[in-house]
């Protein structure tokens, strides 16, 4: 003969034990909704931002890489950098396009006029930059030509005063069509338009929009530019970091040192960097309120145990054994953990969303660690119960009946 | 007439300081049937009695077979599925589950013991209709009078189907009223073959069995 229990009716005794005390049941809830919640706000959270970031960096920002020049120690010393070598470099592999240039400098713009422009009393001398250029720089700074073509290395051998517009150089100096073949004086140079540039895809070259661009060759022999300042590098997905490297090595292997060069973030270095971050302290913070809320329930389950003694002692009586009442409280307390779990992980995802709305991100939330949070609410409860359960068990029938109750 | 219950020379000594002889050299011997009172005063080791009998504490000595199987020396898990199976308890301050109602409390009487699932509700409305109180049965027991309490909890034990009845002090916290229905109950189930033991210190509750039994320091005399 033994004493049984139908696991429904366990069931059944459990939820009824936890649904008579709501008021305890919610406070009891309440540490491990805490926890959970924390936990799961912080792993999407963090998943969140590095996705965001992730995606600031994207694909196209990730191959983009600068390299500042420096000026000739002496006017007449070598240059740092000879137009040549930028060959060198854009032979390196995953190096999609190189292009180097020479901007006029700032506060020595020279003068600048078009001579399509018929009415002479709204002629105007703009000053604008000018750049000197290798061929490659559209594809280079990720831009087209709008109208005409850009000058080739033809051009630049030939020392061909050509000249290309940006767009709103263009503009600004009034030339509207190129196919009359319009010409812009430099300094009293003129130089033929052969096109104009559409916009400029690149955020760190906007500066080529509004400038007049010619071949490095002319515009050393009309406006003494001098050596290339400026290299700018588009690369294949995943190279920047690795052009970064070699380009000053390519392109001055004398002093790579005098370079300086501008990669972007290695963008998984930034997404695990900003998890770190964010997660270090709130994860421990949710791990303290997770420990936190399971002495919670522990303390409450050993309060409850005390509390049904006689309850305890009255099922004795009727044939319960002590696994019985073992296994009633320690479900008790799993299943109060497993509420927790359950309310702190959709609360956590409501926070996820709302912190990501709240800075226009898109959330991003692993299925895991939603799914993990009510098991690990209910472990917690389970531990949190072990205690508890093992005390009401060992409880004698007969001083059980005798407790408060 | 088969013996349900067969003491022989039990004694229980508790071991506090000094010790407490509670039990003394006990014999009892109780048929299928039989309505005994067992009355005595405070402290003279009624209750003591009474857990042994229910398996609910062990003696220290002598021999306690129940329906014609030894007790003693059976694990924790027999004693248990045993008391929950053939003995009912009523005890003095009812152990009613406050926060379940009536049918509720009467429907735990045989969670333990296998009691078939499906029909439990109705078996247990049935008890309460014998005990009276087909009328009370989604009450919480803290609505009820305390004769109706210890109704509920006598149809509790009367769910399981037990072989003996135990009653610790069954009307100690009634007022008269409510201790003669009880009484009135007890010559119902007496009547329907019920084996009933009822200790009392009260001499109209014991008057009632047709069977008394004395108890004082410990030591039974039948009178
Ligand atoms: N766990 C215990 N430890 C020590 N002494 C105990 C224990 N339980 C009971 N006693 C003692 O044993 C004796 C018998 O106690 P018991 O409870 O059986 O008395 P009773 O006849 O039921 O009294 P009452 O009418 O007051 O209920 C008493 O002297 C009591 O103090
Ligand atoms: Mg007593």
């Amino acid at each position: 003969m033994r004493s049984r229990l139908d696991p429904r009716d366990l069931a059944g005794e459990v939820l009824a034990g936890i649904a008579v005390r709501p008021a305890r049941t919610v406070l009891t809830v309440l540490g491990t909704v805490l926890g959970i919640g924390a936990l799961v706000t912080t792993l999407g959270v963090a998943t969140t931002a590095g996705n965001q970031i992730a995606g600031r960096f994207d694909a196209a920002t990730a191959t983009e890489v600068t390299v500042d020049i420096p000026e000739p120690i002496a006017p007449g010393s070598p240059p740092v950098v000879a137009w040549e070598s930028l060959d060198d470099l854009a032979r390196l592999n995953g190096v999609e396009a190189a292009a180097a240039y020479v901007t006029t400098q700032p506060g020595k713009e020279p003068d600048v006029r078009a001579n399509t422009v018929r009415d002479p009393g709204r002629v105007l001398d703009r000053v604008l930059p000018v750049v000197g250029a290798t061929a490659d720089l559209p594809a280079a700074a990720r831009t087209t030509v709008a109208a005409g073509r850009f000058f080739d290395t033809g051009h630049i051998t030939r020392r061909d005063r050509v000249a290309v517009l940006g767009a709103q150089a263009a503009e600004q100096l009034g030339l509207t069509r190129i196919d009359n073949q319009p010409a812009v004086f430099v300094d009293g140079t003129p130089f033929t338009v052969v096109g104009v540039l559409a916009a400029v895809g690149r955020p760190d070259q906007q500066a080529l929009a509004g400038s007049v661009i010619v071949p490095w060759t002319a515009g050393a022999d009309a406006l003494h530019l001098g050596p290339a300042r400026t290299v700018v590098v588009t690369t294949a997905l995943g190279a920047a970091a690795l052009i970064a490297e070699q380009a000053p090595v390519a392109l001055s292997p004398n002093d790579p040192a005098a370079l300086t060069v501008n990669a972007p973030p290695d963008p998984a270095a930034l997404r695990t960097g900003v998890a770190d971050d964010i997660s270090g302290l709130l994860l421990i913070l949710g791990l303290v309120s997770l420990v936190v809320g399971g002495l919670g329930i522990a303390n409450v389950t050993l309060v409850t145990v005390m509390e049904r003694t006689a309850e305890i002692g009255l099922r004795r009586a009727l044939g319960a054994r002590r696994r019985h009442i073992a296994a009633q409280f320690l479900l008790e307390s799993a299943v109060i953990g497993l509420l927790g779990g359950v309310i702190g992980a959709s609360l956590g995802v409501v926070a996820v969303v709302l912190v990501s709305v709240g800075r226009g991100w898109t959330p991003v939330l692993s299925l895991a660690p939603v799914l993990a949070a009510p098991v690990a609410g209910a472990v917690v409860g389970l531990v949190a119960g072990l205690y508890p359960a093992l005390r009401s068990a060992r409880l004698q029938p007969v001083e059980a009946l005798r407790g408060p109750g | 007439m088969s013996a349900i219950i067969e003491l022989t020379g039990v004694g229980r000594t508790f071991a506090s300081d000094p010790p407490v002889p509670a039990l003394a050299d006990v014999d009892l011997l109780v048929h299928a049937g039989d309505y005994l009172s067992i009355v005595g005063p405070s402290g003279s080791g009624k209750s003591t009695l009474l857990n042994v009998l229910g398996l609910l504490d062990l003696p220290d000595s002598g021999s306690y077979e129940l329906e014609g199987v030894e007790t003693i020396g059976l694990g924790d898990g027999e004693r248990t599925a045993i008391r929950g199976a053939r003995i009912g308890f009523v005890f003095q301050s009812f152990h009613l589950l406050p926060h379940r109602d009536v049918t509720e409390n009467v429907m735990l009487g045989d969670l333990y013991t296998g009691g078939r699932r499906s029909d439990r509700r109705d078996r247990a409305r049935a008890a309460l209709d014998r005990v009276g109180l087909s009328h009370r049965t989604g009450f919480r027991p803290t609505h009820l009078s305390g004769g109706e309490r210890q109704r509920v909890a006598i149809a509790r034990a009367l769910l399981g189907d037990p072989a003996l009845l135990l009653c610790d002090e069954p009307t100690g916290n009634l007022d008269s009223t409510n201790t003669a229905a009880i009484l009135e109950l007890f010559d119902d189930l007496r009547r329907a073959g019920t084996t009933l033991v009822v200790i009392t210190h009260d001499d109209t509750v014991s008057r009632r069995a047709a069977r008394r039994v004395r108890i004082a320091d410990g030591r039974l005399s039948e009178r």
